[in-house]
């Protein structure tokens, strides 16, 4: 391995049903009936599907969500903002761990 | 006469000497792209059930008055812009007015450039309008904007003509990177006038249409779900009333093809629109019911075939209605452009 993530695999992401053909129609048949509109429309759902890709910082997942994003509706401007919750929610995550240090601080100091 | 656009406009590809600017050259860009699987849109059609692709009638007569325009937008499938001088003659707009009486065409379509900037025009729309034909502008809004055209809405609204606007979104920068630096502004207050005189308002049968376009190189969203945030939008962001949404693919021709190919995206596009070819929206195309005329008077299928120079052996001067009714439709690989994802037609989706 010379290097990590490389931009073809995207494209080829269906090679990962070859082994396991029952398990990757189960994936695709679920994972087409998460993103239809529902109670949530297909843009709202894109704009969540993005922010989660800047959450775990999948590559692959910002490009096709960038691009889902425009093609359900969504501008600049609304992207930019599903991307801050995300970061938002990491922040606070990392912030909110601050109370157990707190805690810890306290058990062992005098 | 572009001073509603503020900023440097940008000259057409004409005027640029762009060796886009020749339509042969567009179709061989077209032709020689190696698309994956090698599929040609006949073939698609032809799958579809559609060998070959055939008219069923003329039941729009699409005139382009010429190129002639205010504005240079990136994505401008005619080249138009205030430097293009053709416009439509005399006699060809006679040849429209005298095809529509002897075939009783419902609905006339009138297109550019800016086909107000035509000094015809308002004549062209009475006459199509004391014929009883239902007439369709394609406005630019900006135009309006100019001086001597301010009175356009009171004059569209006198003579019950339907708006289709073009608007690519609801927002300043999208809107002004395709259009150019203040068009959005001033679309803006074009609609509020259009508004004022009772386009998009309930009651008054005054259909304000608009019509958006990616800003970029991907599909048009779901048009139904788009109308609903845009009315929300432009009715809460501008106090803006319109009563449709039009969603229209973006085509590999002129400007557009300029820009997919400067930005190195043009394989990819046409890949996407393979990609999504759509099976049911062959049987809605637009060629398939529409008959285009040239500012020159050549006739064509469509509008983008008019500027890829893919003409029909008549023109409207010694147009064969019978002939031209269940005539066979020329396409080529652009044609993925209206099959893709829900269609795509100058009304819009077409699935």
């Amino acid at each position: 391995m010379t290097d990590y993530y490389k931009p073809d695999h995207l494209k080829r992401f269906a090679e990962m049903g070859k082994d396991a053909p029952e398990l990757w129609q189960k994936f695709s048949s679920w994972y087409e009936a998460v993103f239809a509109e529902g109670a949530l429309s297909e843009r709202e759902k894109a704009l969540i599907a993005l922010a989660v890709s800047h959450a775990l910082q999948c590559p692959y997942c910002i490009d096709a969500y960038s691009s889902t994003c425009l093609e359900k509706g969504a501008d600049r401007q609304q992207m930019t903002e599903a991307v801050h919750v995300a970061a938002a929610i990491r922040g606070g995550a990392s912030l909110v761990h601050g109370v157990q240090m707190r805690d810890h601080v306290q058990k062992v100091s005098m | 006469m572009s001073a509603v656009v503020r900023g440097r406009l940008i000259p057409s590809l004409l005027r640029r000497g762009h060796a886009l600017s020749l339509d042969a050259q567009q179709r061989e860009t077209l032709a020689r792209l190696p698309l994956a699987g090698s599929v040609s849109f006949e073939d698609a059609a032809a799958e579809a059930g559609h060998a070959p692709l055939r008219a069923v009638g003329v039941h729009v007569l699409q005139v382009n008055l010429g190129k002639r325009c205010n504005q240079t937008c990136r994505h401008c499938h005619v080249d138009a812009g205030p430097d293009r001088r053709e416009v439509m003659s005399d006699a060809v707009m006679d040849a429209c007015l005298a095809f529509l009486a002897r075939h009783e065409v419902p609905t006339l379509d009138i297109t550019g450039g800016a086909p107000e900037l035509h000094p015809r025009f308002r004549e062209l729309v009475k006459r199509a309008r004391a014929l009883g034909c239902r007439v369709i502008d394609r406005c630019n809004l900006t135009v309006t904007r100019l001086p001597n055209y301010a009175d356009l809405p009171e004059f569209f609204a006198e003579h019950r003509v339907e708006v289709v606007a073009s608007l690519p979104w609801y927002r300043a920068q999208q809107t002004d990177a395709q259009r150019g630096e203040g068009v959005f502004e001033e679309s803006i207050a074009a609609l509020r006038a259009l508004n004022a005189v009772g386009y998009g308002q309930a009651g008054t049968a005054l259909t304000l249409t608009l019509v958006t376009n990616p800003t970029g190189a991907y599909l048009p969203p779901p048009q139904a779900a788009l109308e609903r945030d845009w009315k929300r939008e432009l009715k809460r962001l501008y106090g803006v009333v319109f009563n449709h949404l039009f969603t229209i693919t973006n085509m590999p021709i002129s400007r557009y093809l300029e820009f997919l190919e400067a930005s190195g995206q043009l394989e990819a596009y046409m890949q996407r629109l393979v990609q999504a070819f759509n099976p049911k929206a062959v049987e809605g195309v637009m060629c398939r019911t529409t008959l285009s005329v040239g500012f020159d008077g050549k006739l064509y299928d469509c509008d983008f075939n008019q500027m890829l120079g893919l003409s029909l052996p008549s023109t409207i001067l010694d147009a064969d209605h019978d002939e031209l009714d269940q005539r066979a439709v020329r396409t080529a690989q652009h044609c993925f452009g209206c099959t893709a994802g829900s269609g795509s037609s100058c009304g819009g989706a077409t699935t």
